[in-house]
């Protein structure tokens, strides 16, 4: 039998997602991908593989999945609730998952959007350069219970059962901005308060982006209703109708016409998008130089990140029946001989 | 002519990226410039740059601004704009002439005579006006494939309505202040609905599935509802023909 996963149940946002499809915004195309993309990373350290496989996101809740062969897991971003075959399985970590067992991932605990990894990546087909799901453009669509995805073949079958400790981005807290277009249109009075000012995330969120509600005051710009529509860049912070200010994410529009106050740096854009809602979220100005140093510093520490993996130690009193489980699914990773022919 | 043309204003946009625009507001000449310089850019190959784009006015870019510097990419952007004035640049070759049929007014395009009677036009002479008007693609945006067409004369500098129209279909041409924009989704607007098209602008499953690009042009010919329910091919009954 070919290697897949059947999906039992399916959560409402559960998608096929990676690093997205660049090139395509003189045509009205934005990029897409993973909302999250550090998650992407951090699956790919867990299993030891390119960065550049698809993964299952997970929008607020998880679903039912079975593989029909022996596969190894990554679960990342938002924690939630995951067990196989009823045992607990622990988040921001990888797994040995015997075939025809059950993986279940329930609500989040914290965040918006978990990742699904698997030890070879998903085998479905390019589409326009990339294999995500553009949900705006009607590119892909969400999984639904029934569906089968096929599984890439695992070039590093042994590793798994690593964790991956990592920084705190599930609750809100501040993200950093650069000054960007259409900055100038806001005054410098209007900026210093928007810095000062604590915004709760919205209800109103999804994969173009999320509202923010200020704690005081609507902002306005001084540009009045008649700018022309410009690019924009996932990050934008845009001044909707309202005052409000709504952070554009990976399906954002490829233009608009609301003034944008600053546009968030890549390497926090995790954070606003796994901001829950009634999250506190603070925005701080930082200078272009500010940022090249953070997102060369984040781009070198992404890359290092397998080597930050520390291998699990568990208490076999967690584990019921020890033998078999060790039997299937490997744990000691690598040094089990019967492992390395397939 | 070359006088009234505004400095191009080089700015970043976001931490990686630069915005080239050459206006405030929407000209024949700057929204040329910006196509042709976008397409310069291009052929530039320059290293570092991931991808460029162009918006009404502007040329964006974005590059690896991890490895390449600031500064000396838009020392390149500067050398660039000082080669050629840009507002008196030619259009870039493999630009295409589009002959789309449409249906004007009636229930498939219930606001053409609301729309003219805003522009001081009959019926009729409405039709006349757009059907024979050959417009080109300013910009494509706010969804996949999704085309921005101007300019209109200007008895067609009507305003936006107030309140949003619920949803216009897959393919419906509206207007607006002196433009065109023709639906690739179905979508809420408050531009008027004035013809309706066979048009699939966004066919993800085909191996190119845009039919459109930024400078080329468009007529909307009209036709009757007969004949645009025969219009199912892949491109809605259009035909285009490269211009030389």
């Amino acid at each position: 039998m070919s290697r897949q996963w059947i999906v039992h149940a399916a959560g409402p946002g559960l998608t096929l997602q990676d690093q997205g499809r660049p090139g395509y915004l003189p045509v009205g195309l934005s990029r897409g991908g993973a909302i999250d993309q550090l998650a992407l990373f951090e699956g790919a350290a867990l299993l030891r593989q390119d960065v550049s496989m698809p993964a299952i996101e997970m929008a607020g809740m998880g679903g039912t999945f079975e593989a029909t062969a022996d596969v190894r897991i990554a679960l990342t971003g938002a924690p939630m609730q995951a067990t196989v075959n009823d045992q607990r399985l622990e988040w921001h970590a990888s797994h040995h998952l015997p075939r025809g067992s059950l993986l279940k991932i329930g609500a989040v605990k914290a965040g918006n959007y978990g990742y699904l990894h698997t030890g070879g990546g998903l085998d479905v087909p390019l589409q326009l350069g990339a294999r995500s799901t553009h949900l705006g453009a009607g590119i892909g669509a969400p999984l639904t219970a029934g569906d089968q995805i096929a599984i890439g073949e695992d070039q590093g079958p042994e590793f798994a059962g690593a964790r991956l400790r990592i920084e705190e981005r599930f609750h809100g807290g501040e993200v950093r901005m650069v000054p960007s277009l259409q900055t100038h249109f806001f005054a410098e009075d209007e900026r210093k308060r928007f810095e000062a000012t604590t915004f709760q995330r919205d209800m109103r969120g999804n994969r173009m982006g999320v509202r923010f509600v200020p704690d005081g005051e609507a902002f306005r710009s001084d540009a009045g209703l008649s700018v022309l529509s410009e690019v924009i860049i996932p990050g934008d912070v845009q001044i909707s109708g309202d005052g409000t200010p709504f952070v554009l994410l990976a399906e954002c529009q490829t233009t608009g016409g609301y003034p944008r106050i600053g546009s968030v740096i890549p390497s926090d854009i995790p954070r606003i998008a796994q901001a829950q809602p009634g999250c506190a979220m603070h925005f701080r100005f930082i200078t272009l130089e500010e940022a090249v140093t953070i997102e060369q510093n984040e781009a070198i520490r992404r890359q290092a990140l397998a080597s930050t993996c520390e291998a699990m130690r568990r208490n076999p009193h967690d584990i019921p029946d020890l033998l078999a489980y060790q039997l299937i699914s490997g744990v000691t990773a690598g040094d089990n001989p019967e492992r390395t022919k397939s | 002519m070359t006088t009234d043309n505004p400095e191009p204003i080089i700015r970043t946009a976001g931490y990686d990226g630069f915005l080239i625009s050459f206006g405030e507001t929407l000209s024949e000449p700057a929204n040329r410039a910006a196509i042709a310089y976008r397409a310069a850019v291009e052929c530039a190959n320059w290293p570092g740059v991931v991808e460029t784009t162009t918006s009404l006015v502007s040329a964006y870019l974005r590059f690896e601004a991890t490895r390449f510097s600031h500064d000396e990419m838009r020392g390149r952007l500067e050398a660039l704009l000082t080669q050629s004035d840009w507002y008196q640049a030619s259009w870039p070759e493999g630009r295409k002439f589009w002959r789309v049929p449409a249906v004007y007014g009636t229930d498939l395009a219930p606001q053409l005579d609301e729309a003219a009677a805003m522009a001081g036009l009959s019926g009729k002479e409405a039709v006349d006006s757009l059907s024979q008007m050959r417009v080109r693609v300013q910009t494509i945006g706010f969804a996949p494939g999704q085309p921005y067409l101007g300019s209109l004369s200007p008895e067609w500098n009507i305003p936006r309505q107030t309140a949003l129209t619920d949803r216009v279909p897959v393919g419906a041409l509206t207007l607006a202040i002196r433009q065109f924009v023709l639906f690739s989704v179905s979508a809420p607007t408050g531009w008027r609905h004035v013809g309706q098209t066979a048009l699939k602008l966004f066919q993800p499953d085909m191996d190119d599935p845009f039919m459109f690009r930024p400078g080329d042009e468009v007529v909307f010919e009209s036709v009757s509802a007969e004949h645009l329910a025969r219009c199912d091919d892949r491109y809605g009954g259009a035909r285009f023909e490269l211009i030389r």
